[in-house]
């Protein structure tokens, strides 16, 4: 899984049909002390996450396992939000760097 | 699977329930560098969340399999959403003579 932070999210009205109901997150990659990676994408949200938190994503095939069919066409999908990350002898994070 | 090297803990309560019950681990991957005779690992790309299978601890290098279909038969959970998972703790990394460059 991978570190990202919510910039907001993707609305789009027609689309496949498996993907009906799930909101689509605008995430931004980050490192594990919470600087910006690569590139942005597009993410399932399969719980309520929202914008400027901290989240960890899963790519691939099981980016669709979470939902109703797992054979949804999605790459994507954040399963879960940071509350903290501890480094070895560093202070906990619990915030991308770009909102602290 | 890869070789990285532990260096933190996440904590997350809100997440997929299908990953509630496990230790996510911050996984630094490692590439090995030639100096001479002797070579180390040194730290090669991004920062991994891996799920923790053997008890590993920070600092501890560790083997990562990095593929789900292996990750569901380790959690026994055909649709847990997962790739990363920690599956060994490695003691000693040898080279052969011969791969000497």
């Amino acid at each position: 899984m991978h570190f990202a932070r919510v910039l907001g999210s993707v609305v789009s009205t027609r689309k496949v049909e498996p993907l009906t109901g799930y909101r689509l997150l605008w995430v931004q990659p980050t490192d594990a002390r919470g600087r910006d990676r690569g590139e942005p994408l597009v993410a399932v949200d399969t719980g309520q996450y929202g914008e400027g938190e901290w989240v960890y994503f899963v790519t691939s095939r099981e980016a669709s396992l979470p939902l109703r069919d797992p054979f949804c066409p999605v790459d994507a999908a954040v399963v879960g939000k940071i509350d903290r990350v501890d480094l070895a002898g560093e202070e906990p994070r619990r915030t991308p760097e770009a909102l602290r | 699977m890869i070789l990285s090297r532990v260096v933190g803990t996440l904590t997350s309560t809100d997440k997929d329930p299908e990953l509630a019950e496990y230790k996510i681990l911050v996984v630094q991957p490692l590439s090995p560098e030639a100096e001479g005779d002797r070579f180390d690992l040194v730290d090669e790309g991004e920062e991994l969340l891996a799920v923790d299978r053997v008890d590993a601890g920070e600092g501890d290098v560790v083997l990562v399999v990095k593929e789900g279909n292996s990750a569901r038969q380790i959690t026994g959970r055909p649709r847990v959403p997962l790739q990363a998972v920690v599956i060994g703790v490695v003691d000693r990394v040898d080279r052969l003579e011969t791969a000497r460059g």
